[in-house]
């Protein structure tokens, strides 16, 4: 179909800074309350993935400057989804994170994206919530996880956004988002972790599943989330936690061939249960039809 | 849809057949005269004068197309000249189907004919060769869209809708650039493009605005504003919701393409929509078992359960062991998974019977022919072999194969424009017509001026019939009265009469033996047409008639009464092709025989009737009708024409010959034997007389064995009756049958012929008897074999005798039963056993194996165990006439006691050798059944 191609294109990468606010949470900013963030050092953290994908990947990166009123608003990921030339624009499952769609809506016209909203709470798509993080493209179809963030009703809207895709619910066990234990590491290949709850997800995402992939499976939950890009110079980047968070997986990186790989620190931004493909929203800009 | 037909001369229309039949048929040697016209040739032309008489196409209610015909008759009389008519039988109805671009074709065909002529004709008339993807649908009286049996007749599947059709894709092949010809690929974009703008297909904007682009470039060329202007797209339609927006970026798309010709754009065309998620998807609502509302999508692959547009689960062809519905549930049982023990089913509730079955069928059809392989050229139908339906064409792979052998330089055709806005697709479709064909053509399409055009041609060919024709008109008006009594038998005896019934049921007997071995379950309509298709397939070349050349691919011989058998199997040589017809009927006999003791013939029919009442249960009437199939009915009934008259005695030499000839082979059967409600068969065989008039012939007989039966009383009779159900149902239901099979042997013979040149040549059809296709077939029959019965109206004494014997066997009551096909010398009463062995063979394979043996280059021996079953294959290498040919005999032996099914385990087991060897064909399949009956049951 005229937006399928193998995943990993892009040529634009769109992120949102890391605001003073960082660690509390919209709204009462309690729930976090146990964790103890350090804003600084996901600062630099933040600095150094955007350099990767601007430097090292080649993306042109787009930044959006921090809301302190908007806590959230650096997990970019979940406000959008985004294929081909058309950006959904999310229903996040908190009420105060559904204004940071609004930097990000304009980012997404300007790039003249097709954009599509959700809709009014009250009409067709009442009740319905989605998050990005819980959205995963393969380049061939959609998988999205059913948790405590996204519902039915979302992925529904999703689904009739995305028309010319397959779009598939899988459960997400436990309170985690989809793709904090599984991401995309390659066109065909899908890196997701070796817990009991990412297995039983895979079985089911391999039983929906018309096409086949590669499966690079991790010990540690949090290093199944990666950034995979084929970036404009055609080669495989692949930016993944470092082996100081994730020591037993990188030797499973490694395993990849051909890949320029790019440890990204991202531990503060994990306290809050994030990962690194929350930071950014990637998009493909270079029309390719075949 | 015109095509270019350049190659095919315009003959084709029915008109031209009517004209051509003789030709024609003698060049095929009468096999030509299918299903459709039953009649002989002669008759077709009288046909035709009815349709005439309509001055508009006859697409009322039946009732009302049948009295206009015979009212017509009057009138066709007088159009015709001359006055003297000799015997009428066929009445001509005329179809409109609705073509891919929208346009309607008129075609007239006899009323009894099978589906397949029709679709034989569309795809004609389309100068269409790769027509298994296609298919031919009508709207039941729910006005849901059904497809036609192409093996069973028109007239029983769209009972008193109007005579309207759709031609559709109906297997989207996943990967369109493997298709041989651009002119089916344009059609498949045809069908996608409607899928498209209906909303079928669903796609983004971006989606639809790439597809139109395509369209519009193979539609109109090359973007030329001046010759276009500039509102040219707004003609065309690309999507449900076409808006101003969409029709720029097409146009936008448009003007890049310059200089791609048609042919490239709908290739790109078909590479965007393969991709779709929902391409070739076709969508059921049902409930959950929880009662939620889904949608069970039914592709290539597998099933795909949607909830709204989301997919909530899928079941790839290989994870579904089973299918099957019972009234309005549908179900599936899945293989365990990895980390399950035991299978499980899933149900799903359908809206109601019909579209339980309507789902089924669509099932069966497409796993057999996406997932079921058969390897290369020629014949497989193997896959097909399942249950009572059956999906009876080609499979992909076949159709892959016999695609490569299309010659024909690329036919030319013009692409018509479509899909547009508020066009009368009449008007659209017309004038291509006209440019393209013959004003015969031109006028079948539309309306009723070309009807009337068709008159006056046909009335020029038909003169000297006329008188037979009417003569024709007024028997069916007779037969039309007999069928709306349907229940009544003297119409069978009136059928009885005519040969061709009589061979179509013994056809039938052989696909529902198919049908009933092959599956899983279930019931179905159709037919096992495949050998046929096959065979039109191969024979689809405009120079012959699609009948003509197929031959009957399968030649099951049957042995069932195991001493009358073996003993003439060494007789008489060669009447293959009607001994083949014959052997079939006698196996049914002799399984009916089983259960039934005394009630000689008829009763035994009647069992069969049972049978199939049994396992449809809702799929019946189907089955009544797609049993027969059509182009190896014909074609038997050529070569046999005389043996279809043939008193049983004689027909049953012939068998023996045949198979003595064939060396004999083997299936075996034996039927559990348990007692199901009798009434309730009976009751549906009623039903199915009832519905099926145009099988008359043999519904009437089975009818009449029915009612035999019934007053016989005969418990053993009953209990025959009974068991075959049980069979039956333990593949379509998850019923547990309980059956005493205790063993089963099954053995296969694949041959290999490494000479390229003959094996295409019977793949084509070309040679009637030689086919590894016809093998396969019969292998499936065989497989099939257990559940069916065949009716012997005209049993002679002889056959009575057999009957008895077989009789004994089941009846434990009765000493005489023969213990094994291979002991029947032995008169030894086993009282305990019974023992059936069915054997089919090819014709051609045994002609050739008995006429040369050849040179052994190599033999082998392995065994293989497993806990139930043991399997021993012999490979041999043989060197004939410069053919070196690998034979591979498997010996499989099914251990086991009621809980197992053999049956499946036999369709297993043959899956398995057909896959392990996709490039053998099956000649021979034995089956032999020990059962052992518990003198309760027994007496009982």
């Amino acid at each position: 179909m005229a937006n399928m191609c193998s995943y990993g294109r892009f040529t634009h990468a769109v992120v949102r800074g890391i605001p003073e606010t960082f660690g509390k949470t919209a709204g009462e900013g309690r729930e976090n309350g146990e964790v103890t963030v350090d804003q600084a050092k996901a600062q630099r953290q933040f600095g150094c993935l955007t350099g990767a994908l601007r430097q090292k990947v080649g993306l042109q990166l787009i930044e959006i400057p921090p809301d302190p009123e908007l806590p959230e608003s650096w997990r970019i990921e979940d406000v959008a989804v985004i294929q081909g030339d058309t950006a959904l624009i999310t229903r996040p499952f908190k009420q105060q994170r559904r204004s940071e769609a609004d930097a990000v809506r304009r980012v997404m016209s300007e790039l003249s994206l097709t954009v599509v909203e959700m809709g009014d709470e009250q009409g067709d798509s009442g009740g319905a919530t989605l998050e990005g993080s819980d959205v995963l493209f393969t380049g061939r179809e959609f998988f999205v996880g059913i948790s405590s963030h996204t519902n039915r009703r979302g992925a529904e809207v999703l689904a009739d956004t995305f028309r010319d895709f397959a779009v598939s619910t899988v459960p997400v066990c436990g309170g985690a988002r989809l793709k904090n234990f599984c991401s995309m590491g390659g066109p065909d290949t899908i890196i997701i972790s070796g817990g009991d709850g990412a297995k039983k997800t895979l079985r089911v995402m391999e039983q929906l599943t018309d096409h086949h992939y590669d499966v690079l499976t991790v010990p540690e939950e949090s290093a199944a989330n990666c950034i995979y890009v084929k970036g404009p110079s055609k080669r495989d980047f692949l930016l993944h936690r470092p082996a100081e968070e994730i020591p037993d997986s990188v030797p499973a990186f490694q395993k990849l061939p051909d890949y320029t790989l790019l440890p990204t620190a991202c531990s503060e931004a994990s306290k809050l249960g994030a990962s690194l493909s929350s930071l950014c929203l990637l998009i493909n800009r270079k029309h390719t039809y075949f | 849809m015109s095509g270019g037909f350049r190659f095919f001369v315009p003959l084709k229309t029915q008109d031209s057949e009517a004209k051509q039949p003789q030709a024609k048929k003698e060049a095929e040697k009468g096999k030509s005269k299918a299903a459709a016209d039953p009649a002989s040739p002669q008759n077709q032309p009288e046909q035709l004068p009815a349709a005439v008489g309509h001055s508009t196409p006859a697409r009322k209610e039946q009732e009302k197309q049948e009295e206009d015909q015979e009212s017509h008759r009057s009138s066709t009389s007088r159009l015709s000249r001359s006055p003297v008519r000799g015997v009428k039988k066929v009445k001509m109805m005329q179809c409109k189907i609705t073509l891919l671009d929208g346009s309607d074709y008129s075609v007239n065909v006899e009323k009894r004919a099978k589906g397949q002529v029709l679709l034989d004709k569309v795809c004609e008339y389309l100068n269409l060769l790769e027509k298994d993807y296609f298919g031919i649908t009508y709207r039941d009286i729910e006005s849901q869209k059904n497809w036609l049996d192409p093996s069973k007749e028109l007239k029983k599947q769209i009972r008193n809708g109007p005579w309207n059709f759709s031609f559709n894709v109906k297997f989207y092949p996943p990967d369109p650039s493997q298709l041989c010809e651009d002119i089916t690929r344009y059609y498949l974009c045809l069908q996608l493009r409607d899928d498209v703008v209906s909303g079928r297909l669903p796609c983004s904007f971006a989606t639809h605005t790439l597809l139109g682009s395509y369209t519009v470039q193979s539609e109109l060329g090359d973007y030329d504003l001046e010759e276009l202007g500039s509102d040219y797209i707004s003609e065309i339609r690309f999507a449900p919701n076409q808006t101003k927006e969409l029709e720029e970026k097409v146009m936008e798309l448009h003007k890049t393409y310059k200089g791609m010709t048609p042919a490239v754009a709908e290739i790109h065309f078909l590479e965007n929509a393969k991709k779709l998620s929902m391409y070739g998807v076709d969508l059921h609502h049902a409930k959950d078992s929880e009662g939620v509302e889904i949608m069970l999508g039914v592709c290539a692959s597998g099933l795909l359960i949607y909830r709204d547009r989301l997919r909530i689960n899928r079941f790839a062809w290989p994870k579904i062991l089973k299918i099957s519905y019972k009234r309005n549930n549908f179900y599936i049982k899945i293989r365990p998974g990895e980390f399950e023990q035991f299978e499980s089913t899933i149900g799903f509730k359908l809206p109601n019977h019909r579209a339980a079955k309507r789902l089924w069928k669509v099932c069966v059809e497409h796993h057999t022919f996406f997932r079921l392989v058969s390897p290369e050229a020629p014949p497989k139908k193997f896959l097909s072999l399942g249950s009572k339906f059956r999906y009876s064409g080609r499979t992909q792979a076949q159709t892959r194969s016999a695609s490569a052998q299309i010659a024909r330089p690329a036919p030319l055709f013009e692409r018509s424009s479509s899909k547009r806005y508020n066009m009368s697709r009449s008007l659209d479709g017309a004038p291509i017509t006209e440019n393209h064909e013959t004003p015969v053509k031109g006028n079948a399409t539309d309306g009723a001026p070309k009807v009337i055009a068709k008159e006056d041609i046909i009335t020029t060919v038909t003169t000297e019939r006329k008188a037979e024709e009417e003569n024709a008109e007024r028997e069916d008006a007779q037969e039309v009265a007999a069928e709306t009594d349907a229940t009544t038998p003297l119409r069978h005896d009136t059928k009885d009469s005519e040969p061709p019934p009589e061979v179509v049921k013994h056809q039938t007997n052989i696909s529902e033996l198919k049908r009933s071995f092959l599956e899983t379950g279930s019931n179905g309509g159709g037919g096992a047409p495949g050998l046929t298709e096959w065979e039109k397939r191969l024979s689809s070349s405009p120079l012959r008639s699609p009948r003509g050349d197929e031959d009957p691919m399968i030649e099951p011989l049957e042995l069932q009464d195991a001493k009358d058998e073996q003993t003439e199997q060494e007789a008489g040589p060669k009447d293959t092709v009607a001994a083949v017809g014959y052997l079939v009927k006698y196996v049914a006999d002799s399984v009916v025989t089983d259960g039934a003791t005394s009630s000689g013939p008829h009763g035994i029919s009647l069992s069969t009737t049972m049978d199939d009442d049994v396992f449809v249960d809702g799929t019946l009437r189907e089955e009544a009708g797609g049993k027969t199939q059509d182009s190896q009915e014909e074609e038997e009934e050529a070569s046999d024409k005389s043996a279809t008259k043939l008193s049983p005695g004689a027909v049953r030499q012939e068998v023996s010959q045949a198979i003595s000839d064939k060396k004999g082979t083997l299936i075996i059967f034996k039927q559990a034997e348990n007692k199901e409600d009798e009434e309730t068969s009976k009751k549906e065989g009623l039903v199915d007389r009832a519905e099926s008039e145009t099988d008359g012939n043999k519904e009437q007989k089975r009818q009449a064995s029915l009612k035999a039966e019934i007053k016989n009383g005969d418990v053993s009779q009953i209990r025959g009756v009974d068991s075959p159900k049980k069979a039956m149902a333990s593949w379509i239901s998850e019923e547990k049958v309980e059956s005493s099979e205790v063993v089963s042997v099954f053995t296969k013979e694949l041959k290999e012929l490494k000479t390229l040149d003959e094996p295409q040549q019977k793949a084509e059809g070309i040679q009637p008897k030689s086919s590894p296709t016809h093998v396969t077939v019969s292998a499936s029959l065989a497989v099939s074999a257990p559940g069916w019965v065949s009716p012997s109206h005209k049993v002679s004494a002889d056959q009575e005798k057999a009957v008895v014997v077989t009789e004994n066997e089941a009846e434990s009551a009765k000493p005489k039963a023969p213990d094994g096909v291979e002991v029947a010398a032995k008169d030894v009463p086993v009282v305990h056993t019974e023992t059936k062995t069915i054997t089919y063979e090819s014709a051609e394979v045994d002609t050739n194996g008995d006429a040369d043996p050849g040179v052994l280059l190599s033999a082998q021996t392995i065994t293989s165990e497993t806990t139930s079953t043991t399997t021993t294959t012999h490979i041999t290498k043989t060197v004939k006439g410069g053919i070196s040919e690998t034979r591979i005999e498997k010996r499989i032996v099914i251990t086991g006691d009621a809980d197992i099914d053999h049956d499946e385990a036999l369709a297993q087991a043959i899956k398995e050798a057909k896959e392990q060897h996709p490039d053998m064909s099956v000649t021979k399949v034995v089956v032999h059944k020990e059962t052992e009956i518990t003198p309760e049951e027994g007496e009982d």
